[in-house]
């Protein structure tokens, strides 16, 4: 890969600015385990949304349960709203081949029927698999095969990006 | 059991879950903490998930059994799975091969896993040691040796409630000697790492080698309960009884059964469990059993949770 990775701190303000339009106070934000779930909390806080924020950890619907079992750490899904009829946003940190958001997406529906749902992702690194886009993202950002990029936290909250070389998730 | 450990994979991750006993802490925590997750599946609308579609698990239940086998079910309903309930009476002959002439046949359907009960001690060991290697067995209750799956959601309740197991006094009452669920509870406990577990009951209804567990031996119930944060009440197992151990159940419930004025003597936000069927009025009295410190309902419900986690767990690992 030969350009550097953006700033997450300059993607997140970028993203949150591109959905600003689109959201109303009532619009649901559902972030993806790990970091889906600290960008969601940050763009709660800046879109001043009403609605609390959901989270969601795709492990009982991943598609590789099969070969791969099951995830070796999972958390529990908290959805505290009422999905039937909600408008709701999925984000995620990094899009790349679409299964996440697919097992997302099968997840929510078990909680009820959502009026609609869009996907917002801070990078989209491309390689897709499946007939999934998202509608807010931070930049678009193209990787070698087998290079992953990957959301970091630091202690005081800080966002960062690293790259990490590895089998495609 | 020493060092091969015939529950484990050649990764070491969780092939059948036969006994707690040698379990290292890690797949014990790993279960509590996938069953948390699974709780919240419970709540929702639709109670299920896709993990275990097209998979068929086969209650085997030799002896009987209501809620352990009902929870199994649901729980492997919940997790998609095609469940078949076979209650099959032990014959008295060669009640080795018949059981696993059984098991042969239903592999021959395409069995992904077995959840066994049985009277003889053993019994799930002997069948996990027979099938296919993609084919995984949970035991759930053989004979007086173990049940694991009761264990887990009995540390699973502790942890609800008490938080960590680090600091914990906990007492076993009762029926020790018939007690599979007690064995599996002082394995569970003494892994996590409880720094105190007691045992409280008559001499004849306590196994004679029980401290080698680890355990404290109480004959009197006032002082064995003096501060404990959880009280375990077991089930008086009159069907497993086949001499004079005890001179009455009234005699039992006078010295051994579980009052509020006993229960006075353990800490006041101590939980009172009990792994059920109830005896009301021989190990426990109806006001304790329904009463504030009560989490005998809340374990049924954590049982369900338990038990999607370990299947989840043990069919993930191919």
């Amino acid at each position: 890969m030969s350009q550097p990775l953006p700033d997450a701190e300059d993607l997140l303000v970028r993203l949150a600015e591109r959905m600003r339009a689109s959201v109303t106070p009532d619009t649901a934000l559902i972030g993806i385990h790990t970091g889906g779930v600290w960008l969601a909390q940050r763009l709660h806080k800046l879109l001043e949304l009403r609605q609390p924020l959901g989270t969601i950890d795709v492990s009982f619907y991943r598609d590789d349960y099969g070969s791969r079992g099951l995830h070796p750490k999972v958390r529990p899904s908290e959805i505290p709203f009422e999905v039937v009829d909600a408008d709701i946003v999925l984000v995620d940190d990094v899009l790349h081949t679409g299964r996440t958001i697919r097992a997302a997406m099968n997840e929510l529906f078990d909680y009820g029927r959502p009026m609609s749902i869009r996907l917002a992702a801070l990078i989209d690194q491309g390689g897709r698999q499946l007939p999934i886009a998202p509608q807010f993202v931070g930049a678009e950002v193209a990787v070698a095969d087998g290079e992953q990029i990957e959301l970091k936290k630091s202690e005081q909250g800080q966002l960062s990006l690293v790259l990490n070389r590895q089998e495609a998730a | 059991m020493t060092g091969y450990n015939p529950q484990l994979n050649a990764n070491g991750e969780l092939q059948h879950l036969l006994t707690i006993e040698g379990l290292p802490p890690e797949i014990v925590l790993h279960i509590l903490d996938t069953a948390h997750s699974f709780l919240s599946v419970g709540e929702r609308e639709i109670k299920k998930v896709p993990l275990l579609r097209g998979k068929a698990i086969f209650n085997l239940f030799f002896e009987a059994s209501t809620r352990t086998r009902t929870t199994f079910e649901i729980a492997a309903k919940r997790l998609s799975a095609d469940v078949i309930n076979l209650n099959v009476g032990t014959s008295s002959q060669s009640k080795g091969e018949t059981l696993l002439d059984t098991v042969a046949n239903l592999s021959a359907m395409h069995a992904d896993m077995f959840v066994v009960r049985h009277s003889q001690s053993g019994a799930a060991h002997l069948i996990a040691r027979h099938v296919a290697p993609y084919i995984h067995v949970i035991n759930a209750g053989d004979g007086r040796h173990a049940h694991p799956t009761q264990g887990l959601l009995d540390m699973f309740t502790i942890r609800h409630y008490k938080k960590d197991f680090a600091s914990l006094r906990v007492a076993i009452v009762g029926d020790v000697l018939h007690s599979r669920v007690a064995r599996s509870q002082i394995h569970a406990l003494t892994t996590l790492g409880v720094p105190e577990v007691r045992v409280i009951g008559p001499r004849t209804l306590l196994p004679t080698n029980v401290s080698e567990l680890g355990v404290h031996v109480f004959h009197d119930m006032a002082a064995g309960l003096k501060d404990v944060d959880v009280v375990i009440m077991l089930r008086l197992q009159n069907e497993r009884m086949n001499g004079a151990l005890l001179p009455s159940a009234q005699e039992f419930f006078k010295y051994y059964g579980l009052t509020p004025e006993k229960l006075a003597s353990a800490k006041p936000d101590a939980i009172v469990m009990h792994p059920g069927p109830m005896n009301r009025g021989i190990e426990i009295e109806s006001s304790v059993a329904d009463g504030r410190q009560s989490v005998i309902l809340p374990q049924v419900t954590f049982g369900i949770a338990v038990r999607m986690a370990v299947m989840a767990i043990l069919a993930g690992n191919a």
